[in-house]
C-alpha cells in the first residue's frame, strides 16, 4: 500500500475513535462509540499489515494471537467488580508497549552518525519515560486493587526527595541522550529509573484514590503513544495518542472533582494519612458505643417504613450482592415501601461503576438517585441502609477539618430518622479511617457478609 | 517530504487533537466516567500499530526480534482486553432499556 494510501485509511481510524470518544460520553449509544472504536482499530491494524516493506507477517499474527488471546479471556472472565484493576492491567501494558519500542527506535537508529535527530531524541525519551511509568505504575495499581498488597499508603521519611531525586535523573540520563550522547544504555537506565519511579509514585496513594491514578496512568500511556508517533513518524499513533492524553486529562480532573480533590492532592497528599487532630477527634468518639441489631429487628424497621433507601458500597459489589438488594428492594415494594438507591459519584471503585453493578441486576434506572438528589430526600427517610459503604457515608468529611477525607461531599445518611449499616465487622473502611457514624445514637449494625445478612433480610421481611 | 516540513505537519495535528481530545468528552455523566476511561484505554492500544512496524522490520536483530514481539503481545492484549471489558461494562448499561416501559410501578411508588 503505498503511503499516502496507508495515511488515507489511518485517517479513517482516526474519525473513528473521534466518534468512538464522542458516542462514549452518552449513555444511549455509549455501547456503539465503543465498537465504532474497534473497528477503526480492526482498520489500523489491517492498514499496518500492508504496510510497504512490513516483514515476518506470521510472527506479528502470532504476537498478536498469544496478547488478543490473553486479553480476550481475561477481559471476559473478569467479575464486573474487578473491572477498575483490569482496566489498570491493560492500560499498563499499553505503556510498556509503549516503553519497548522506544527501546527498539534508539537501537535501529543509533549506529547512523548524528542519530538520534533532536525531536526525535526527544520523542523516543518521552514516551520511554512516560510509558515505563505508566507500566510499574498500573502493575502497583492492579496489585493494590487485587489485594495483593495493601490498600493503604505506604510512606517513609523522605519519600519526597527519593522521588525527586529518581526523576532527575530520569530527566538528566534523557537530556544526555538527546544532547546527542551516542549511548543506549542510557535509555535503558532511563526506562529502569521510571519504572522504579512508577512503582514509588503510586504506592504511597491509597486505595480509594486508585481511579483517579488509573485515570491519570491511562491518560499517561495516551501520551506515550503520541510520542511513539513521533519516532515512527506515524499519524495515527499521534492523533489517537494525544486524544487520549487529552481526553484522559480532563476526565482524570472530572473524577477529582466529583471526589472534591485536587490532583495534586491525589499524588502527593499521601490520602490516609490520619493527621493527629484527626486522630484525635477520631478517639474522642470511638469512646461512644456501637449497637448491634439482629436481621430480624432490622426487616421490620423496614417493613413498616414509608421510605427506604439503599445506599450501595463496595461491600455490595464484593458480596456480589446487588442482585440479591434488587430482590430485597421487591420485596418492600410490594409492601408499598418507597425504594431508592443512593448512589455516591465514587461508590464502588470508580465513578459510575456503582450504577454498571445496579444495571447488572436490572435495578430501575429512576430509582438510582444522584448524590444531590439523595441528599435532599434522607431528611424524609425513615430507614438508611447502608450496604458495605464506609467512607461515602463518613460525617466527617463534613465536620472534621483533621480528617483525611475532609471535605468530600458524601451522602448524608445521618439525616434519616434510622441508619442501619451493613457491615463486615468494625474494621475501617478502604481509606482505614475511622467513622463516627456508627457511633451516632441513630446507627445500629447488621454485622455479617452483606449477601448473607440481604438474603436473611428479605426472608424476615417476607415472614413480617 | 523534508524532515523539518513533516515535523511542523505532525505538531500541527498533535495540537488540534489536545483541544478536540478535550471538547469531545466535555459533556460526559458521571455514570459514564468509568466506562469512558476503559473506551480510551482501549484507543491508546494503537500502540499496536507502532509494535508491528518495529517487528515488521527488515534485517532486524535478535534484540529487535524480542523487544517487538513482546511489545506487539502487550499491545494486542491492551487492545482486545480494552474493548472488550468496556463492552462488557456498557452492556449492563443497555440491558436496563427494555426493563424501562415496564417501570410504571415505580413511577406510581415516587
Amino acid at each position: 500500500m503505498s503511503y499516502n494510501l496507508t495515511n488515507l485509511a489511518y485517517l479513517v481510524t482516526i474519525v473513528t475513535f473521534i466518534l468512538a470518544l464522542r458516542y462514549l460520553s452518552h449513555p444511549a449509544h455509549a455501547r456503539r462509540g465503543n465498537q465504532i472504536g474497534a473497528v477503526g482499530m480492526l482498520i489500523a491494524i489491517a492498514v499496518t499489515f500492508a504496510h510497504k516493506g512490513l516483514t515476518s507477517y506470521w510472527v506479528i499474527a502470532v504476537g498478536m494471537a498469544i496478547g488478543g488471546g490473553f486479553g480476550a479471556v481475561a477481559a471476559r472472565k473478569v467479575k464486573m467488580t474487578a473491572m477498575p484493576q483490569m482496566v489498570a492491567l491493560f492500560n499498563g501494558v499499553g505503556g510498556g508497549a509503549a516503553a519497548l519500542i522506544s527501546l527498539a527506535e534508539l537501537h535501529r537508529i543509533l549506529p547512523e552518525a548524528g542519530a538520534p535527530k533532536v525531536d526525535i531524541g526527544l520523542s523516543i525519551v518521552l514516551s520511554a519515560l512516560i510509558g515505563s511509568i505508566s507500566f510499574a505504575g498500573s502493575m502497583i495499581a492492579f496489585a493494590k486493587l487485587q489485594e495483593l498488597i495493601g490498600g493503604r499508603p505506604i510512606t517513609y521519611a523522605g519519600q519526597q526527595y527519593v522521588n525527586a531525586t529518581l526523576f532527575l535523573s530520569c530527566i538528566a540520563a534523557g537530556v544526555a541522550l538527546i544532547a546527542g550522547v551516542q549511548d543506549e544504555w542510557l535509555l535503558w537506565a532511563l526506562v529502569s529509573g521510571a519504572l522504579v519511579f512508577g512503582v514509588l509514585f503510586v504506592l504511597p496513594i491509597g486505595g480509594a484514590d486508585m481511579p483517579v491514578v488509573i485515570s491519570l496512568l491511562n491518560a499517561f500511556t495516551g501520551l506515550a503513544a503520541a510520542a511513539t508517533g513521533f519516532e515512527l513518524e506515524n499519524n495515527v499513533l499521534i492523533v489517537a495518542g494525544m486524544l487520549v492524553g487529552a481526553s484522559g486529562t480532563l476526565l482524570t480532573m472530572k473524577m477529582g472533582q466529583a471526589m472534591n480533590r485536587s490532583i495534586t492532592n491525589v499524588l502527593f497528599g499521601a490520602f490516609g494519612q490520619v493527621s493527629e487532630q484527626a486522630a484525635a477527634v477520631a478517639a474522642g468518639e470511638g469512646g461512644g458505643t456501637v449497637r448491634s441489631v439482629s436481621a430480624e429487628d432490622v426487616a421490620v424497621m423496614l417493613a413498616y417504613a414509608r421510605k427506604v433507601v439503599f445506599v450501595p458500597g463496595y461491600g455490595l459489589a464484593v458480596a456480589q450482592a446487588q442482585h440479591d438488594v434488587r430482590a430485597l428492594a421487591d420485596l418492600l415494594e410490594a409492601k408499598g415501601v418507597e425504594v431508592s438507591y443512593a448512589i455516591h459519584p465514587v461508590a464502588g471503585r470508580m465513578p459510575g461503576h456503582m450504577n454498571v453493578l445496579l444495571a447488572e441486576a436490572n435495578v430501575p434506572y429512576d430509582q438510582l438517585k444522584e448524590m444531590d438528589e439523595a441528599n435532599t430526600e434522607f431528611s424524609r427517610t425513615d430507614v438508611a441502609v447502608v450496604v458495605g459503604a464506609n467512607d461515602v457515608v463518613n460525617p466527617d468529611a463534613r465536620n472534621n477539618p483533621g480528617s483525611p477525607i475532609y471535605g468530600m461531599p458524601i451522602l448524608n445518611v445521618d439525616e434519616a430518622q434510622t441508619v442501619v449499616v451493613l457491615k463486615r465487622s468494625m474494621n475501617p473502611g478502604f481509606a482505614g479511617i475511622e467513622n463516627p457514624l456508627f457511633y451516632n445514637p441513630k446507627t445500629v449494625m447488621l454485622f455479617g457478609d452483606a449477601k448473607a445478612s440481604i438474603v436473611e433480610l428479605a426472608q424476615d421481611v417476607k415472614a413480617v | 517530504m523534508s524532515h523539518n516540513t513533516l515535523l511542523v505537519f505532525e505538531v500541527t495535528i498533535l495540537v488540534l487533537a489536545i483541544f478536540l481530545g478535550f471538547e469531545v468528552i466535555s459533556k460526559v455523566p458521571a455514570m459514564l466516567h468509568t466506562p469512558l476511561m476503559s473506551g480510551t484505554n482501549a484507543i491508546h492500544g494503537i500502540v499496536i500499530v507502532g509494535a508491528m512496524l518495529v517487528l515488521g522490520l527488515p534485517n532486524k536483530g535478535v534484540f529487535t526480534w524480542v523487544i517487538g514481539f513482546v511489545a506487539v503481545v502487550l499491545a494486542s492484549a491492551n487492545v482486545v482486553g480494552g474493548f472488550v471489558v468496556t463492552d462488557r461494562m456498557l452492556e449492563m448499561f443497555k440491558k436496563r432499556e427494555p426493563a424501562k416501559p415496564d417501570d410504571g410501578k415505580d413511577d406510581a411508588a415516587k
